[in-house]
């Protein structure tokens, strides 16, 4: 089991999704149908599945980015639609695949934007972005460069260091290392890991990548279709016994975890599927 | 330095004062109704395709046509909040002018800013609504400096056309650069025209390269460029709009259509008046049927018309008594119905006549329109450009049974010309006109009277129509204007060697006519 075991708190979960749904066709088709999800305390969580799954969507409704047809969400028991809408985002970090960094303001008051917003005080502010540049591991040095002139790790380096500036306790990711080059997004993921741990955080990332998902997360909701099929620990969704859609999807990483042992112990490819 | 440069310059500061007023307010306006509108669009679908529809109708209509169709919508207005408010809206000069270039300022400025804003990348507009931004603070920190770039583009395109098409605002009584062009392409004074439109160019250019330093320090980010950029806007328009500021007394408003003889009249209307100690303000080239209902709504205080055409197309009469009868009956009529004042006729006739050439009338044998008639079907006839579609053309028409090979319209001008140059064979005639002694014309005479007499009269707006200054002033031309003399000073004007201007041929009149003149 995972490192923290849904039991051992014993407390009411931090994130509860509670049957949303959502059409963006007046209810032809569904995008998310009936999705209900707790999420504990200090997790990290990945929704995979297809595009078109309804991940994405999913995770919207959370910072109310979307807003579902039916259904609640509720962070610490309060539904998120009672809350003003740009307090309750103000309070989740928020990083997507698209980056999407204000072309126009310097790196430092691209990561400084929510505790401006939030009329921290300018000194506060300041050491602030020193010390999210120092966690995102980028030099100091970059706080008055254009985001422009940065690399695309760099750059999503820049938009986790805005996300978790105003010291959210849930951070919200969507693919957020899909477009980055396989070294670099290692990098940045296991940056990214680490921080997660550190600050405590509660995050919840929507990926396609089963293998990010297993070597990430705490917990895997496996969506397809707008439903979530599984949501277990990697480890329990990796044995037998699951339905076979789940099984199906999680036995890629398996066996490419497989073909990689069998060549580091010297075996002839042809014989790796076995 | 030529005369007519001296001349040019001399009227500068206030063209280009009223010029840059006019430009600043409309594209001001248009700044300020373009981009709320803007925003608005691009958060409703449907609205974005009706005020882009809309803004684009507008742009299709052509700029003179523009201002042409505010002066009776304002009029119409000024009539309603005249009963209901007691005040009335002045209907010609500034507020048309403001009004049409407005809606003509409108469009790139609209056009531009939703695009920019339509064009912003999604996941920066994804990013700023996720950190928490409100949509006010979305458009002020994050949308407004993206489309600032593409904003200001459109900007600078409506500052030149604002600017180049408020020269068309001359034509409905706003004093502007184009008062060089109208004036100039009347009296045939290239110089003006050639002046008025250089520094109607230039003006844009000036205005067109500071903006496009704003533009650039936009898009660079340099606050230096667009500092610089402000600052030369703003010492520009300062200083030409330097002359309005010193402020003038309020002036009598002077109205003159658009030909030479108009004009040397207003000239001299304004002479006198400056004689008794007033100030005249000319507001020239006002349309012919303008010119009245702008005298009678008071826009105008006074000016010269002739009773032939007020006959005919204010008082919509077809008939045509004899001179001194149809006097008596327009000045009553006139201050009954509008309360204008006919202070009297100047002494001459401009009658609509038809004109050939001497050796050609001889030739055809034609003297008299009823001769012209069975010539009509192979002769071509030049009309000037509004008579053809007035009713003393119908009323003539009919009267000869005149059906002529080809009909041309000209400006008064260039029909001259085309007589000379022998491309119509006929013309439509003012006989006042200096050009017919001197181009040997022969007038047609009417044996049917079918055209009524054409006295210059002299017409006081209402609010006026008692002012002792005007009756002292204008008192003395009445009945003192004999033909002969009014045919020279037009054709002084209108001459193509040896010209003078409209200001010199009321001095030769003043002093032709004896009345103290400066």
């Amino acid at each position: 089991m995972g490192r923290r075991s849904r039991g051992q708190l014993g407390m009411a979960p931090f994130i509860e999704l509670d049957r949303l749904c959502k059409s963006f066709d007046d209810g032809r088709t569904f995008a998310v149908h009936d999705v209900t999800l707790q999420v504990e305390s200090g997790l990290f969580v990945a929704l995979v599945g297809a595009s078109g799954s309804g991940k994405t969507t999913t995770l919207k409704f959370i910072n109310r980015l979307i807003e579902p047809d039916s259904g609640t969400v509720r962070i610490e028991g309060e539904p998120v639609g009672m809350a003003d809408i740009t307090t309750l985002r103000r309070r989740i970090g928020y990083v997507f695949q698209g980056i999407g960094l204000f072309p126009h303001m310097s790196v430092e008051e691209n990561v400084a934007i929510t505790p401006q917003l939030l009329g921290w005080p300018q000194a506060e502010v300041a050491t602030r972005v020193n010390e999210l540049l120092d966690l995102v591991e980028l030099p100091r040095s970059y706080a008055s460069r254009p985001p422009s002139g940065l690399s695309g790790g760099e750059q999503q380096r820049i938009a986790v260091a805005r996300a978790i500036a105003a010291r959210p306790k849930i951070v919200l990711m969507d693919e957020p290392f899909g477009a980055l080059d396989p070294i670099t997004r290692d990098s940045v993921r296991s940056s990214y890991q680490s921080l997660h741990g550190r600050l405590g955080l509660t995050t919840i990332m929507v990926t396609h990548d089963v293998q990010e998902a297993v070597l990430l997360a705490d917990r895997i909701a496996v969506m397809s279709a707008g439903r979530i099929l599984a949501y277990d620990t990697p480890r329990a969704l990796l044995s037998n016994g699951t339905p076979p859609e789940v099984a199906n999807l999680m036995a890629m990483p398996k066996r490419q975890a497989d073909r990689i042992r069998a060549l580091t112990e010297g075996k002839p490819r042809d014989n790796a599927h076995g | 330095m030529d005369e007519r440069t001296v001349n040019a310059l001399r009227l500068l500061p206030d063209y280009l004062a009223q010029h840059v007023l006019l430009s600043l307010v409309a594209l001001a306006l248009g700044i300020l109704i373009a981009l709320p509108l803007a925003v608005l669009a691009t958060r409703h679908r449907g609205l974005r395709v009706t005020t882009l529809a809309a803004a684009s109708l507008v742009q299709t209509i052509p700029g003179l046509a523009l201002l042409a169709l505010f002066y009776p919508l304002l009029l119409g207005l000024s009539a309603l909040s005249q009963s209901t408010f007691g005040i009335g809206l002045p209907a010609l000069g500034f507020l048309p002018s403001v009004m049409a270039l407005t809606l003509y300022a409108l469009l790139p400025v609209l056009r531009n800013a939703i695009a920019g804003l339509a064009g912003l990348d999604p996941a920066v507009i994804e990013a700023a609504d996720a950190v928490g931004m409100t949509p006010a603070q979305r458009l002020v920190q994050v949308e407004a400096p993206l489309a600032a770039p593409v904003v200001m583009a459109g900007i600078r395109t409506a500052a030149v056309w604002t600017i180049g098409a408020a020269t068309l605002s001359t034509s409905v009584g706003q004093t502007s650069l184009g008062n060089y062009i109208f004036s100039g392409l009347q009296t045939e004074n290239w110089i003006f025209v050639l002046f008025g439109c250089v520094v109607a160019a230039l003006l844009a250019l000036a205005v067109d390269q500071l903006l496009g330093l704003i533009e650039s320090g936009v898009t660079r980010r340099e606050r230096m460029r667009v500092h610089a950029g402000l600052a030369g806007i703003v010492i520009g328009a300062g200083v030409a709009l330097t002359p309005l500021a010193m402020g003038t007394p309020r002036a009598y408003l002077v109205g003159a259509k658009n030909f030479s003889e108009q004009f040397i009249l207003a000239e001299l209307i304004s002479e006198r008046l400056a004689q008794e100690g007033a100030t005249a303000e000319r507001k020239q080239g006002l349309g012919s049927a303008i010119a009245f209902r702008a005298l009678a709504s008071g826009d105008i205080d006074v000016y010269v018309d002739y009773s032939g055409t007020l006959w005919t197309n204010v008082m919509e009469r077809r008939d045509s008594p004899e001179r001194q009868a149809m006097l008596d009956e327009l000045t009553r009529w006139m201050a009954q119905r509008y309360n204008v004042r006919v202070l009297g006729a100047l002494g001459f006739e401009n009658a609509y006549t038809l004109a050939m050439k001497r050796e050609r009338a001889a030739a055809l044998g034609v003297h008299s329109i009823e001769d012209l008639a069975r010539h009509a079907p192979r002769l071509s006839f030049g009309a000037d450009l509004e008579f053809l579609s007035r009713p003393e053309w119908k009323v003539l028409k009919d009267a000869y049974m005149l059906n002529f090979a080809e009909q041309r319209s000209y400006s008064p001008t260039f029909m001259y010309r085309a007589l000379q140059a022998g491309d119509v064979d006929v013309i439509s005639a003012f006989s006042s006109d200096g050009r017919i002694a001197a181009d040997n014309l022969e007038l047609l005479s009417d044996p049917k009277h079918a055209i009524p007499s054409y006295d210059a009269v002299l017409l006081v707006s209402p609010r006026r129509a008692n002012d002792p200054l005007i009756l002292r002033a204008l008192e003395p031309l009445i009945g003192k204007i004999a033909p002969q003399r009014m045919q020279e000073a037009n054709f002084m004007v209108d001459r193509d060697t040896d010209k003078v201007s409209p200001k010199e041929a009321a001095n030769f009149l003043v002093r032709a006519i004896g009345i103290a003149g400066r």
